[in-house]
């Protein structure tokens, strides 16, 4: 699986990330992120394309998984 | 969740608006009960970094949005100390985003508050800002990175909120140590404790919500995403009512507080604060939320604002606002040396612009 590593980037790069990945389509992928802001952005930003999402939180880093 | 966020943003534009008034009516100077690029000014000026005399009192408003995020960020344990994506580069743009707000007289914040009083040059600040903004879209869509941030020791995050406290003690004593305006605006002041209060319920309200009006316009224009523009209209509506409430709505171009009609410079100044927020992330309200949450990045830009303001004050660059003198209207405007540094200003983030969009960090992990 494709992973994105966003940690330690502000936003809005996160999300451009995610967004560069799903334009790619190739799913499913996992962004990396170490901050809630990018991590609530990233949710937002997914429920806006109607995307499911799966978030594993793992001390203070979350893997968002882009399902399809 | 997400409503619960959207319902958020709009309570803190809210608590804005209405705090903008409410403080200029407590005593703060017109169309400016809160200013961040103004008050930051003013605290630079009590810590005698410039000389203006009229425009130096430590504003508990910066003193409790700081605190505010960073008593929330610890409470809800977000607070993490982390920097060293582009210190000094960010430490530029702060400093000029500073100067060329004080070009304008005013930052993004205080450019709705004087829209929702009815002052026309912050319409036209407000077109040059949305295309600062635009254009910092273009330079993210090509990949424009300042770089990761890391994990530091919570005391360099601590750092910042602990000159606060201090600061608030110099404050709360009256200390000979700091100056104080005798007039001008930064004799214009709400009274200090309600003032923090207010300051620190916002800060706390602002570090929940993420608001930030550059953040909004950014979204909108390249995710389409309106969730923060709804932050900064609920700033303009509540501003706006409460103005029209209290009488202190007055449409046109003249007769304006601390602002001057040169439509030129009021539009190129607001260029550069977009632009120069929008390479930062986020703009001058915001920097300081992030300063409190533990963001070493943007403590070193709110340094750059601080030392950015001295400039501007020390070398003639910050704008004169019209004012009535003898009876005789005076209007005021830009100086020569400020409008070269709004040109200087643009140049140098452009060049910031390319220079971090040049090569596509891998995103592999």
């Amino acid at each position: 699986m494709k992973k994105v590593d966003a940690r330690g980037l502000s936003c809005p790069e996160p999300v451009l990330l995610a967004k560069a990945a799903m334009d790619a389509g190739e799913y499913p992928f996992a962004v990396l992120v170490d901050d809630t802001t990018p991590l609530e952005n990233i949710k937002r930003f997914a429920n806006q394309n109607n995307k499911t999402i799966e978030v594993d939180e793992a001390g203070n880093e979350y893997t968002i998984t882009f399902v399809k | 969740m997400k409503k619960k966020n959207l319902i958020l943003v709009v309570v803190t534009g809210l608590a804005l608006g209405a705090a903008g008034v409410g403080l200029m009516l407590l005593g703060n100077p017109a169309n400016m009960g809160f200013c961040i690029a103004c008050f930051v000014r003013d605290t630079s000026g009590a810590l005698h970094l410039h000389s203006a005399p009229v425009v130096q009192y430590a504003r508990p408003e910066i003193i409790g949005l700081l605190l505010g995020s960073f008593i929330v960020s610890l409470v809800t344990k977000e607070f993490k100390a982390r920097g060293g994506s582009s210190p000094l580069t960010r430490f530029v743009l702060g400093f000029f985003v500073m100067i060329t707000a004080l070009v304008f007289l005013g930052c993004p914040l205080r450019m709705v508050l004087r829209m929702a009083a009815g002052d026309l040059n912050a319409w036209v600040g407000l077109v040059g800002f949305v295309l600062g903004v635009y254009i910092g879209t273009l330079f993210l869509k090509n990949g424009y990175s300042l770089g990761r941030t890391y994990k530091k020791n919570a005391v360099e995050g601590a750092i910042m909120p602990a000159t606060q406290v201090v600061l608030l003690v110099l404050l709360a004593t009256g200390s000979s140590l700091l100056a104080w305006s005798e007039s001008g605006p930064g004799a214009a002041r709400a009274p200090m404790w309600i003032a923090l209060v207010i300051a620190l319920i916002i800060g706390g309200l602002a570090q929940r919500s993420r608001i930030c009006q550059m953040g909004g316009f950014r979204d909108l224009i390249m995710l389409k995403d309106p969730h923060l523009f709804w932050g900064g209209l609920a700033i303009f509506v509540a501003a706006l009512v409460f103005n029209l409430a209290a009488s202190t709505f007055n449409l046109g171009f003249q007769n304006q507080p601390i602002a001057h009609s040169e439509h030129l410079w009021n539009l190129l100044a607001m260029v550069g604060v977009g632009l120069g927020s929008a390479l930062l992330g986020g703009c001058p309200m915001r920097q300081l939320v992030l300063t409190g949450t533990g963001n070493v990045d943007s403590a070193i830009t709110m340094l750059g604002f601080l030392v950015g303001a001295a400039f501007a004050h020390n070398f003639g660059l910050a704008s004169g606002g019209e004012k009535i003198e003898e009876g005789v209207r005076v209007s005021g405007g830009t100086t020569e040396a400020g409008r070269i540094a709004v040109i200087v200003a643009i140049v140098i983030m452009l060049v910031i612009g390319f220079a971090y969009s040049k090569k596509k960090e891998t995103a592999e992990a």
